[in-house]
């Protein structure tokens, strides 16, 4: 290990407002090709942009849940340069005094906490789409544009150099989705574009102070194509330096079919975006009791959930990650345990067979078809006894097919548990009866045996007898 | 003939909105052939929207003061369905599929548009030579420029062609050709009217606003295009007030404040006398005249062009040939916006795009665009602290009456220089009234600055009517302008 | 302050437009009186001036988060230079 990589994130999130940030199209997916465009966002000249008001409330939000000061004069700026899915050939942004300033991020890797510092939260426009005529942007003789995507709400959220692999860099975007999801204000799906991110990486000796030349990676669309992007990188440029090579400062793209960076060659001119003030737009300011007011819409969010969970359900550490990771999953468990269910059992049951449903059916826990007080219900059912925990898997798993109450399918299914111990104990003493090798085994001391005859009573039982009852009785039946 | 006049003629049906209309066409369509201040004809909507308005007067409703009266729009405001071609080959097919806000308010009045009237390319320039499509002449001498770069705004109500028109001023741009052409135009206060749908040449510094023939007819058109829009982040909340209400002929205790700077060296001598002669009117009608300093207004331009230059290359990006406009075909897409601009855009645009870009460039922000927007402030807090004791600035509207075609094309930095007393206004976003005062010894009209503070038009109004009542002169009909009915 | 024809191509890279060689003299010239004129701003004193980007000072102006119906598609693309099947059509992206 003599070399470090380091790793800052440029993260851009497509807010879910339902109209674009500076005109009343719709944000939503999957409308024919430039039909969710008007002449603000097609840019047609004499237009003007007029600010949407939920963007600003979400960026106060995010900036909020991230630990940033949120800036009490901020204004937007525009960033100059030409790309055809860009109508005006300037994004309108923010630059110098961007929403949010100065917060931080706290990822968990390999059982240690680290604290990822947040340099800038600001808002922009989206572009638009380009649709290449071959299979690549390269081979392509032509391109068509979409401008449906163009004027969608963005934020960039942009780390410090503070991630050291691929590893930390995949853990700080999942942490940060986990948080926009709990915040509810993007839909954060890397694959689909409405969550990307730019790696700048350079590698230096360990223990050297000073940054060495970084690039920038693009197009990592997935999580685990932005540590294989960051990990490749590194080892190229570890690679390069250790042939005695330099590193270019450049724009690299990451080639998920190849598995490799590739640069992307670019004129160092037009790297000058000639920032200055957006004259079309009036500079923002919020007060403090602005602030204060978005504080208080702010939910519950992992870190402090995941601490709850900890000292309230007496979870364990690993547990209560998994369990908060999305807000959907976390409400779950306190729903159910709202509706009186025990946390540290409800919990079992979600991470072991609720959660096999539901990364089956590709949904999640909000959506699932055993709702929080359906769980509690059965769990109910089997401290009560009235049917045992097998019997409760088999329950479960007709909920979710019918979304019926568990006492219904109890019911229906003729599952109650047997408890009558005249039942019982005409099952058992049947079972000694068909089994006198096991009876044998039991008396000559090999105490394993009476879990063979469990079994057969329950079998016997369909399943239905309660285990316990059948242990005890079996027991007292053999000592005779 | 004026608004004023005309609108009761058609509410006592001394004449028909259609008579009327058909007239100015046929008079237009005589002038025209020397005066060229149209680049485009909507003649069919302007008779058909005249017969409306007949038809609201047969049936006895109220009419609105604009209803009926032909007027004309300057090619940088869009109106749905007719060119805006801002007088650049960029534009020349250009429809746009929407309404400037001003126009919806103004078609919301039945106002009659004869059509688009020429301007310097993206209003850029003072003498509308830099347009691409056409060459308007000086309705008083055809030898002479029209001003700009609202020339055709200037020309077309100076020559009868409309009765009115509208214009946009970025740094003079409608007070100063219609100083050269011997009308009224007013600058409203930066965020009185909407911008939207005004093709952007600055944005910070744009507005749109009335040519008029005089100062009840420039206050007639303000009300109607003025208003907050929800449209235009930058337009001024609230209600406005009825601006004819200001035309009250009388200054007695006002305060009219002359800023020395304005009167320096290189005003034409027959400017200075005109100027004079103003003050000395307004000093006998019992305004209290004084004397004032504006020391940065030396600064003004070099501010205004950094800003106006930076803004401009940037709102001019967008003509790349990719989405609308002129595309000049080429193997890839650089070339092909790099060609379609070069051949779209006339030589002085490409200037202006060129320093625009290079204020703005990496190194260089600092040195001229920060210190601009800087300078801009001072120039701003010079005209408040002005306004703490004056009612009114007065000042010339350019150094020298209009020049000749060609005089100054070749050379930009003396063409700028004519901008001197107009560009300080809209860095302060100050309104501004032109108003004919006098005329040169070679017969060219001369026109005369009243400045107000912000959403002060009612105090520019009412000095600008009180001069004109007094001096009746000053305010001729240009040899061909008057419509025959 | 005198342009030089270096960065004169470099603007006039950033800028999309094409000038020729036999026009660099002429425009740097252009360029070099106006830039040299408006350095005039070099004798004021800046310091502790805050810059100011626009006219009239106002803030915080917003629109409700409301979906208005966007443009006909038809007129949408009805000044398109080339259209593909409802596609604004350019040529290739890269420049090889």
């Amino acid at each position: 290990m003599k070399y470090e990589t380091v790793v800052g994130l440029e993260v851009h999130t497509e807010l879910k407002t339902k109209s674009k940030i500076f005109c009343g199209c719709t944000t939503e997916f999957g409308g024919d090709q430039n039909t969710h465009v008007c002449p603000v966002c097609l840019g047609l000249p004499g237009c003007l942009p007029v600010l949407n008001k939920k963007v600003l409330d979400y960026a106060i939000k995010v900036g909020l849940a991230l630990h940033c000061d949120i800036l009490g004069f901020n204004k937007f700026d525009r960033k100059n340069y030409y790309y055809p899915d860009l109508p005006k050939n300037f994004q309108t942004s923010q630059y110098d005094l961007p929403i949010c300033l100065n917060g931080y991020l706290d990822i968990e890797v390999g059982g240690k906490t680290r604290r990822i510092r947040i340099t800038r939260i600001h808002m922009e426009e989206d572009a638009g789409k380009l649709v290449h005529s071959g299979s690549t942007i390269s081979t392509s003789d032509s391109s068509n544009v979409d401008y449906n995507r163009t004027g969608v709400p963005l934020l960039e959220i942009v780390s410090e150099p503070d991630m050291r692999s691929g590893e930390e860099a995949r853990a700080y975007v999942e942490k940060l989705r986990s948080i926009l999801k709990y915040l509810d204000v993007s839909d954060v799906r890397m694959e689909e574009g409405s969550l990307r991110c730019d790696a700048n990486i350079s590698v230096r000796l360990v223990g050297d102070d000073k940054l060495g030349t970084k690039t920038e990676i693009k197009n990592m669309n997935s999580l685990s194509a932005l540590q294989k992007g960051v990990e490749y990188e590194a080892l190229r440029q570890a690679e390069l330096v250790d042939d005695g090579g330099q590193v270019v400062q450049e724009t690299r793209t990451w080639d998920d079919g190849k598995g490799m960076t590739l640069s992307m060659r670019k004129k160092e001119a037009e790297n000058d975006y000639r920032y200055f003030p957006e004259p079309d737009l009036v500079p923002l300011t919020i007060s403090d009791e602005q602030i204060e007011d978005a504080r208080k819409t702010l939910p519950e969010l992992p870190d402090a959930k995941m601490a709850r969970f900890q000292d309230e359900y007496g979870l364990s550490n690993e547990d209560s990650r998994i369990l908060t990771a999305l807000r959907e999953t976390a409400d779950y468990l306190d729903a159910t345990v709202k509706a009186g269910a025990d946390a540290k059992g409800a919990a079992n049951w979600m991470l072991g067979d609720l959660s096999k449903m539901v990364n089956e059916a590709n949904i999640t826990f909000k959506d699932a078809p055993v709702k929080p007080e359906q769980l509690a219900k059965m769990m109910a059912l089997i401290t009560k006894g009235t049917i045992s925990g097998k019997i409760a898997k088999k329950v479960l798993a007709s909920m979710w097919d019918t979304g019926k109450d568990p006492d219904v399918i109890v019911e229906e299914q003729g599952l109650v548990q047997i408890t009558d111990t005249g039942a019982i104990e005409a099952l058992v003493k049947q079972v000694i009866a068909d089994n006198p090798k096991s009876v044998e085994d039991f008396k000559s001391g090999k105490g394993k045996a009476i879990g063979f005859l469990v079994g057969q009573v329950m079998k016997a039982s369909k399943g239905k007898a309660n285990p316990g009852m059948v242990n005890q009785m079996l027991k007292e039946e053999l000592s005779k | 003939m004026t608004i004023h006049e005309l609108h009761q003629k058609l509410v006592n049906k001394e004449l028909s909105a259609l008579e009327l209309t058909k007239a100015v066409i046929a008079h237009k369509e005589a002038v025209e052939g020397q005066v060229h201040a149209y680049l485009s004809d909507s003649h069919e909507q302007a008779l058909a929207v005249a017969e409306a308005v007949d038809a609201k007067i047969a049936k006895g409703e109220a009419i609105a003061p604009l209803a009926g009266i032909p007027g004309a729009v300057k090619d940088n405001i869009c109106i749905k369905g007719q060119p805006a071609t801002c007088a650049s080959k960029m534009l020349e097919n250009f429809i746009p599929p929407y309404n400037a806000s001003v126009i919806e308010a103004l078609q919301g009045q039945d106002f009659i548009s004869l059509g688009k009237v020429n301007m310097d390319e993206f209003a850029m320039g003072g003498s509308t030579e830099n347009s691409a499509l056409a060459k308007t002449t000086n309705p008083w001498n055809a030898d002479y420029v029209p001003g700009g770069s609202s020339g055709g705004s200037a020309a077309a109500v100076s020559s009868g062609s409309a009765i009115w028109a509208l214009g946009s001023d970025t740094g003079g741009s409608i007070r100063q050709p219609s100083s050269y052409c011997g009308v009224v135009g007013l600058k409203p206060t930066y965020g009185n009217v909407s911008r939207y749908g005004l093709i952007a040449f600055a944005s910070s510094l744009d507005q749109i606003g009335p040519v008029a023939r005089d100062v009840t007819d420039a206050a007639l058109v303000l009300n109607a295009i003025t208003g907050h829009d929800d449209h235009d982040s930058t337009s001024i909340p609230g209600q406005r007030p009825d601006y004819t209400k200001a035309l009250v002929n009388d200054v007695k205790g006002m305060t009219i404040g002359v800023p020395k700077e304005y009167f320096g060296d290189g005003l034409h001598e027959d400017v200075r006398k005109a100027m004079e002669e103003a003050i000395e009117t307004y000093r006998s009608l019992g305004a209290a005249i004084k004397e004032v300093s504006l020391p940065t207004t030396k600064y003004a331009l070099s501010a205004y062009y950094i800003i106006a230059l930076a803004e401009a290359s940037s709102n001019l990006a967008r003509y790349d040939g990719v989405s609308y406009g002129l595309r000049v075909p080429a193997d890839n897409l650089v070339e092909m916006s790099t060609k379609t601009r070069t051949i779209g855009f006339g030589p002085e645009v490409q200037r202006r795009i060129l320093l625009g870009t290079y204020v703005l460039s990496a190194g260089y922000y600092d040195a001229y665009y920060l210190k601009a927007m800087k300078a801009r402030r001072l120039i701003k807090e010079e005209f408040d602290r002005a306004f703490e004791d004056v009612d009114v600035l007065l000042a010339p509207v350019a150094p020298n009456t209009a020049f000749k075609f060609g005089e100054k094309i070749n050379d930009p930095l003396s063409m700028y220089l004519e901008d001197i007393c107009t560009v300080p206004v809209n860095l302060a976003g100050i309104p501004a009234i032109s108003i004919p005062a006098g005329f040169a010894s070679n017969g060219m009209p001369i026109g005369m600055q009243l400045m107000g503070k912000p959403m002060g038009e009612e105090a520019i109004l009412q000095a600008a009517y009180t001069f004109e009542q007094a001096r009746p002169e000053c305010n001729k009909v240009a040899p061909t302008g008057e419509v025959q009915l | 302050m005198k342009i030089s024809h270096e960065e004169i191509q470099k603007i006039a890279l950033l800028s999309r437009l094409h000038i020729p060689d036999e026009k660099l003299a002429e425009t740097e010239k252009a360029l070099s009186d106006i830039l040299t004129y408006v350095e005039q701003l070099e004798e004021l004193d800046l310091t502790d001036v805050q810059p100011m980007a626009h006219a009239v000072p106002l803030y915080n102006v917003y629109r409700e988060d409301k979906v208005v119906p966007s443009l006909d598609h038809e007129l949408a693309l009805s000044n398109a230079p080339e259209e593909d099947n409802g596609y604004f059509k350019v040529p290739r992206v890269v420049q090889e």
